[in-house]
């Protein structure tokens, strides 16, 4: 956080003959990592845990019949959210694209709610109706949960509009991949939040792969940390493997964002060690670059290995934490496949909120 | 008693016909359903089904008669308990006191004898001598809403629409106007004409040409808790952020199990205004309207202007509010009454009339409201119901008004093909078939891109003549 310095913040006059885009890449240098206690390690390993377990519980379940349609995995990547979560406060918002159950039990929603809308049961978070991609908890603030690429980009720029607007020193996270920076809307959202000076902390998950397309196979300029160059908007690349990394990027964009110095970009380095969807075939990657990433660079493996090496945490100690963690994963499953569907009457319910009464009725 | 079974019509063109064979004897017990004779004309064929259980007691029109009329009592059914002696008594035509005509047979899965297939499509002229029930109600709540005593002031649209927006502004420090140059500029028609001095620049703001960006800002800020108001310059410039309405606004409550859902106003003018040409002379009533989750409403008198923005705005759905640029200029009495609201889903009887109900919406009524009045002059009275909403869409005041006129004719500028006006025309064959003399006619705009040229123009929009010709046509008046 302390290493965080602004270099061209203010768009000085450039000299001759310079090229311009040297000027304004790279406006904010990469924080180096955060400094974590033992007790942020454990809570980094356990969050990351929960969120791997529980996607793999997911796959199961999905392949056993339980859980149709689409099932976006989140392994590999859980380093990302909870970084970023460490780095926020209570009245800050989250919104995301289709890939969201790790965000949303970063955010502290119940994984028997989670894993139970998974299954298209009444005890979901949307009663069953929303499934894998479209869930919400007004409680968490997490506000989706969103099935269409890159439309989270203009929602979470909302989001920032209304804390400006109600004078809150809220922030609104708004995560996207890869794919869905290429997207339009991302940019018109751009725009509006620099123009602004919105609190939105646009986060660029880059997992090297748009579905089945590798980034350089879909992207001109595929330093997403340099997106929002045309708008003033800074961006920072980090590596989104190291939850330490993505803790201190996040205390950084924080920082800026409640200043009200605007918008920020971060753009994490991750990797999904899962196929896009349940159905991927993975043709397009080899089985070694996976395994590769996996042994090296895995998000839960380094602080584990942190624990163990720098803090003395005895491997019983983990296996306990691995054992809680798989209590309550197994418990959301069995939940998930018990509770009943939702009542036929459901079907009905929830299209239109309940009218206001109106003066002249 | 004896029921009848009459000579039914194959068709609304069809007066008479030949009952070509009996399926079943005097004697036979028939059930519902079952296909007790053959009729024909000189364009099908088709089977007669029994409506009721009984006995068949007498065969009053033997196979082979041609030239029997639509109604013609052919047998005569004998309840349980009644003897022959019963349908002997009865005169044939006589007493009739429980008439019901044999269905004809509903066309059915394979296997059926297809009879269908021979039959002509219908032509704009009804069966001669059909009964309509008793019509309940009909002349209802005509939605008097109108406080007792008020008095009115002449107001545009534009000044309408723009006190809806100043009243609730004031009265709901959440409501906010968002787009393109609705402060500064003071609005691309001067709708918002004087918000920013009243209420700065953080609750009316200029946006950037950005729809699909800005309307998305905006669900955002409604499901913060914000009430939006997002204006598009034109409804035809909705299409880039149609997205965002529809998957994100529309659908977030039922996605989201009712946890939260998005209170959000989305206006603007919509529809042709003038020589404007194919891209921006588009009525998106029934794109809207086809989607749950949203509420769709298309008012027409600067009342109902003020009256239903002032409700979309407190309306905790999202709810499309098309305007016309037309129409802005178009003077009307309001009620000068303190908190003007006029309900979302309600449709009006703009002008009572018994012969013929005119349905339209928007500026749709311009071209109804003056074929009514030329109407009247040649003896034929109009009922002109104003559907204000289109989403949820009030049949039951259509219903109403066509249960006493037995005539409807539908009027709308968007094109035909999945037009309001198609969804009311089967909405009444469901609901008020018996009570129809006539097919719904629409009117609609051409099935073509607005041409630029005047004269095209002209002809691709609806007229007050076309509307007149239809209102002839289904009361059989030349």
């Amino acid at each position: 956080m302390a290493s965080a310095k602004q270099k061209k913040p203010d768009g000085a006059p450039l000299s001759d003959g310079e090229p311009s885009i040297v000027k304004t890449m790279g406006m904010v240098e990469t924080p180096a990592p955060a400094e974590f206690t033992k007790e942020q390690e454990l809570q980094a390993y356990r969050d990351m845990l929960l969120i791997r377990r529980f996607e793999e519980k997911a796959g199961q379940l999905y392949g056993m019949g339980f859980i149709g349609g689409f099932c976006h995995l989140y392994i590999g990547q859980e380093a990302v959210v909870v970084g970023m979560q460490m780095a926020l406060k209570d009245g800050d918002q989250i919104v995301t694209g289709y890939r969201d159950h790790g965000h949303m039990l970063a955010t502290g929603m119940e994984a028997r709610g989670v894993m139970a809308e998974l299954t298209g049961r009444r005890g979901g978070y949307s009663k069953g109706k929303g499934g894998s991609m479209h869930m919400f908890s007004k409680e968490k603030n997490f506000f989706g949960g969103h099935g269409i690429v890159g439309a989270q980009v203009p929602i979470g720029t909302g989001l920032a509009f209304a804390n400006r607007y109600n004078g809150t020193d809220s922030i609104a996270v708004t995560y996207f991949g890869d794919g869905a920076a290429n997207q339009g809307q991302v940019y018109e959202s751009f725009n509006m939040a620099s123009l602004w000076k919105l609190p939105v902390v646009y986060v660029i998950e880059n997992n090297r792969y748009a579905m089945g397309t590798a980034v350089n196979r879909a992207s001109a300029e595929t330093e997403f940390s340099h997106r929002g160059l045309s708008f003033k908007i800074p961006g920072i690349k980090v590596d989104g493997m190291d939850v330490r990394a993505v803790k201190a990027a996040g205390d950084l964009a924080a920082e800026h964002c409640r200043s009200g110095a605007g918008p920020i970009i971060l753009e994490m380095a991750t990797y999904r060690y899962r196929g896009h969807s349940m159905s991927d075939p993975a043709k397009y990657r080899t089985r070694d670059e996976v395994q590769k990433m996996r042994s090296e660079s895995d998000p839960i493996e380094q602080v584990r290995r942190r624990l163990i090496e720098s803090f003395g945490v005895s491997e019983d100690d983990l296996k306990t934490v691995d054992k809680d963690v798989r209590d309550i994963v197994a418990d959301s499953a069995d939940f998930a496949q018990n509770d009943p569907e939702p009542d036929v009457s459901e079907l009905w319910t929830d299209i239109y909120a309940a009218d206001v009464p109106q003066a002249a009725e | 008693m004896p029921t009848e079974i009459l000579m039914p019509a194959l068709s609304p063109t069809m007066e008479e016909g030949t009952l070509s064979k009996w399926l079943k004897n005097e004697g036979d017990t028939v059930a519902p359903g079952d296909v007790i004779a053959e009729i024909e004309t000189d364009k099908a064929t088709m089977e007669v089904e029994a409506v009721d259980e009984g006995t068949i007691g007498k065969i009053l029109i033997p196979a082979g008669s041609e030239g029997v009329k639509v109604n013609t009592p052919i047998a005569l059914l004998l309840a349980e308990g009644e003897d022959k002696s019963a349908a002997d008594g009865a005169s044939s035509g006589a007493a009739a006191p429980q008439q019901k005509a044999a269905e004809p047979k509903k066309q059915d899965d394979a296997g059926e004898k297809a009879t269908s297939e021979k039959v002509a499509g219908p032509t704009p002229v009804p069966a001669e001598g059909m009964k309509h029930p008793e019509p309940e109600d009909a002349e209802g709540d005509l939605g008097d809403e109108l406080p007792a005593g008020a008095t009115m002031v002449t107001k545009t649209v534009r000044e309408a629409l723009r006190e809806a927006m100043t009243e609730e502004m004031r009265r709901d420090g959440k409501v906010f106007l968002m787009g393109e140059e609705v402060a500064e500029y003071q609005g691309a028609y001067k709708i918002s004409q004087g918000l920013l001095e009243e209420f700065g620049a953080r609750r009316v703001v200029d946006t950037p040409i950005t729809e699909h960006g800005f309307a998305g800002l905006g669900v955002g800020a409604a499901f913060a808790g914000l009430k939006p108001i997002v204006e598009f310059m034109t409804f035809n410039f909705a299409m880039q952020a149609i997205d965002q309405i529809i998957n994100s606004a529309a659908k977030t409550l039922y996605m989201a199990g009712g946890q939260m859902g998005c209170p959000i106003v989305f206006r603007g003018p919509n529809g042709a205004a003038a020589r404007v040409a194919a891209q921006h002379s588009q009525d998106y009533a029934s794109w809207y309207s086809h989607i749950p989750g949203l509420k769709v409403v298309q008012p027409y008198t600067a009342a109902d202007a003020k009256g239903l923005l002032k409700s979309a705005i407190r309306d905790p759905n999202p709810v499309i509010f098309l305007e016309n640029e037309i129409l802005y200029g178009h003077s009307f009495e309001v009620p000068d009454v303190e908190d003007w609201t006029v309900p979302i889903g309600k449709a009006r009887v703009h002008r009572k009339g018994k012969d013929v109900t005119i349905v339209s919406f928007g500026i749709g009524m311009t071209y109804a409201v003056k074929a009514a009045e030329e109407l009247a002059a040649e003896g034929i009275d109009a009922e002109v119901v104003d559907l204000r909403t289109i989403r949820p869409l009030d049949m039951a005041t259509v219903i109403r008004s066509v249960k006493k006129t037995n005539r409807c004719v539908t009027v709308e500028e968007g094109y035909p093909q999945n037009s309001v006006g198609s969804f009311i025309a089967s909405e009444l064959m469901v609901h008020a078939f018996d009570y129809l003399d006539a097919p719904v006619l629409k009117i609609c705009g051409k099935d073509v891109p607005m041409p630029y040229a005047a004269n095209l123009e002209k002809l691709a929009l609806p007229s007050v003549k076309e509307v007149i010709d239809a209102v002839k046509s289904v009361c059989y008046r030349d």
